[in-house]
């Protein structure tokens, strides 16, 4: 923007109001930063949060072991806290003598990318159906309102297994599962807000003043829902890895090859007597972050938004 | 006027099950390939005359929207169709599973109000004291946890190591039990026989623990908010001045009226009973539903699937439907 900011008075008016918007958005980020500091355990879900991404995405260059590839001669040996535990494989190996650590690193690439991806593209559908539900209410309304109510009949992980069964395992199958169902949930958390903010005054005014419905619909009202949302949506992050386990974990998730951690938990059900550690430290990995998610979610709840309650 | 509200309440349900079964006819579209041999699964080699006659069968030469006219139909006159694989129709292999996957959401659902209605109630009175503080740190590592990995855990402990409890199945090996209802605890009550009772009892401890825990955290913590917000409301002070004792301001006043939104949440919560219900009977070797539906996914048995993703939606609406009528009549200031 900058560099074009000057020649063209238009682009420059842009770009002005442009820096005004980035500004005030990153003065809000701070305000969040600063109110989060209230919350410690929301703080230290943060944190974890922060550390498994860096895992994620580092984990060529963190991990010193193969994660596909193991020695059957290094089979099942227990965690460095065991006597005959080493630090070569600080949380021990599994049945092919694969480091767990270091598949456990590569797993956290599956989780955060199924749980980020499948939450965004619920968002993005939930919210634009949801907003313009909400709206224009009419027949648009309630054929979507319809097809909701319809997907909400199904048990979550019922329709997902249901639909995996069909479809085979693998990872963009994966996501369609989740979002065929994923998106309802923010369809009714936008619409219901959509609903309430549009009896407000100021709606009527940007209305007689002229504004257009998209601008009325994305300038005026979105801004006050966009943060109801964004606490669902972490929240449903942790669901979602959740599922993406327990999918991986009846074999129905991420093909065998690739790590994730619901597959190693299963994988490690053979060996629970000799190694518990194969199927207990993948699954404490989910936890760990699941937990950190939740946390930090419950956290930004009370400070953007302490009507929102999400069961479950 | 409540009757008709409960009436349409139902009469509700009905499209709803229409829909579900129309989702799960669209499901066998999903899978590339002929339907005739996706539906076979791996039921064996079979002649070309033969694949004709199920062609015939199955109303495959027809048009998509008269297939599932006949879908529909069968379905409501209770035909879910035929499993090639295990050689029988949908619906007696289900009905044969479904006592032992009630059995077991039974004894998680008794679990999770056992633990969940006295940590609500007791967290809101106490509100942070210590008991507070643990058990909703509790409850929210319960939503936070796999419940695979859950099962795994409890087993490690208590099967493995303190050998307290089964590892697997629902009853011990060689315990004889006469099987009239399916319900292996009722069975054994009703033909008097005490060794099967306590094995069934104890097979059933892990699983309903692990299903449970889940439902339980949610269901106290929403009981505590409710029961916090109802022990602040005007009629509990005023039952206090009037000199009402604790428990009977607490029991009668604050709880009646916060069991309220607990129940419609309890409502939701079948839903997890029911999904979970796949994973934990396979963590536990629990011979119900849930297990032969991962079973039936691995042989390809996809008529099996569909009717039993059916027969899941099923439970879950009419669980749905039961939790609004009883809510109707709880709340008075509520219609449906």
């Amino acid at each position: 923007m900058d560099t074009t900011s000057g020649t063209d008075t238009r682009i420059g008016r842009h770009a002005h109001v442009w820096r005004k918007k980035l500004n005030i958005w990153w003065r809000n980020f701070l305000e969040l930063l600063g109110e989060l500091r209230k919350h410690p355990l929301a703080m230290l879900g943060g944190f974890i949060i922060i550390l498994y991404l860096f895992a994620a995405i580092f984990a060529d260059q963190i991990t010193v072991h193969d994660p596909m590839a193991g020695n059957l001669r290094n089979r099942l040996i227990p965690p460095a806290w065991y006597s005959e535990g080493s630090w070569e494989y600080p949380l021990g190996t599994d049945a092919q003598g694969r480091d767990i650590l270091t598949r456990v690193i590569y797993g956290a690439r599956v989780s955060l990318a199924v749980g980020l991806i499948s939450v965004g593209i619920s968002v993005i559908i939930g919210l634009a159906l949801g907003t313009f539900a909400g709206y224009y209410r009419g027949r648009f309304d309630s054929v979507v309102s319809r097809l909701a109510d319809l997907l909400l009949a199904f048990p979550f992980l019922i329709f997902a297994i249901g639909m995996m069964a069909f479809l085979g395992p693998g990872f963009a199958n994966l996501i369609l599962a989740l979002t065929f169902k994923g998106w309802v949930e923010f369809f009714r958390l936008s619409r219901g807000e959509m609903l309430s903010e549009k009896t407000n005054e100021y709606v009527e005014a940007a209305k007689v003043t002229g504004h257009s419905h998209f601008s009325i619909m994305g300038k005026e009202i979105l801004p006050n829902i966009i943060q109801a949302v964004f606490v669902l949506a972490t929240l449903r992050i942790g669901y979602m890895i959740i599922m993406e386990a327990s999918l991986s974990f009846l074999g129905l998730g991420i093909p065998p090859h690739i790590p994730a951690w619901g597959s190693m938990v299963a994988a490690g059900r053979d060996y629970m007597l000799v190694a518990p550690w194969v199927s207990t430290v993948p699954g404490l990995a989910i936890v760990i972050l699941v937990l950190s998610i939740n946390l930090f979610g419950e956290g930004l709840r009370d400070i953007l938004d302490p009507r929102l309650k999400v069961e479950g | 006027m409540k009757a008709i509200k409960v009436l349409e309440r139902i009469l509700a349900t009905l499209p709803i099950m229409f829909g579900v079964a129309i989702i799960v006819f669209f499901f066998i579209r999903l899978t590339p390939g002929d339907p005739v041999d996706i539906m076979m699964g791996q039921g064996g080699a079979i002649s070309t005359g033969e694949i004709e006659q199920l062609r015939e069968e199955f109303h495959l030469n027809e048009p998509l929207h008269i297939q599932l006219w006949y879908f529909l139909r069968d379905a409501v006159q209770g035909d879910l169709g035929y499993s090639y694989v295990l050689k029988r129709p949908v619906v007696e292999l289900i009905a044969e599973r479904l006592p032992a996957t009630i059995e077991l959401a039974m004894g998680a659902l008794f679990f999770s109000l056992v633990i969940a209605v006295p940590i609500g109630i007791i967290s809101a009175v106490r509100q942070n004291s210590l008991l507070d503080r643990l058990s909703m740190s509790g409850a929210f590592l319960g939503i936070s946890m796999p419940g695979f990995w859950l099962g795994i855990v409890l087993i490690l402990v208590f099967s493995v190591y303190l050998h307290w409890l089964p590892v697997q199945g629902r009853i011990s090996v060689g315990i004889e039990l006469e099987e009239r209802t399916g319900f292996f605890v009722l069975d054994s009550l009703l033909s008097g026989n005490l060794e099967a009772l306590k094995s069934s009892l104890l097979h059933l401890v892990l699983p309903s623990i692990t299903l449970g825990a889940a439902v339980a955290a949610v269901t106290a913590r929403v009981l505590r908010s409710s029961m916090l917000e109802t022990l602040r409301s005007d009629y509990v002070t005023l039952a206090r001045s009037k000199g009402a004792s604790e428990w009977v301001v607490v029991m009668k006043h604050a709880l009646r009226n916060a069991l309220i939104p607990t129940i419609t949440v309890l409502g939701l919560q079948i839903g997890i009973l029911l999904g979970g219900n796949m994973v934990i009977e396979t963590v536990f070797g629990w011979p119900g539903l849930g297990r032969m539906v991962v079973k039936a996914i691995f042989d390809r048995d996809f008529p099996l699937i569909q009717g039993s993703v059916m027969i899941y939606a099923f439970i879950f609406v009419m669980a749905s439907l039961i939790v609004d009528i009883l809510y109707t009549y709880l709340n008075p200031k509520i219609s449906l």
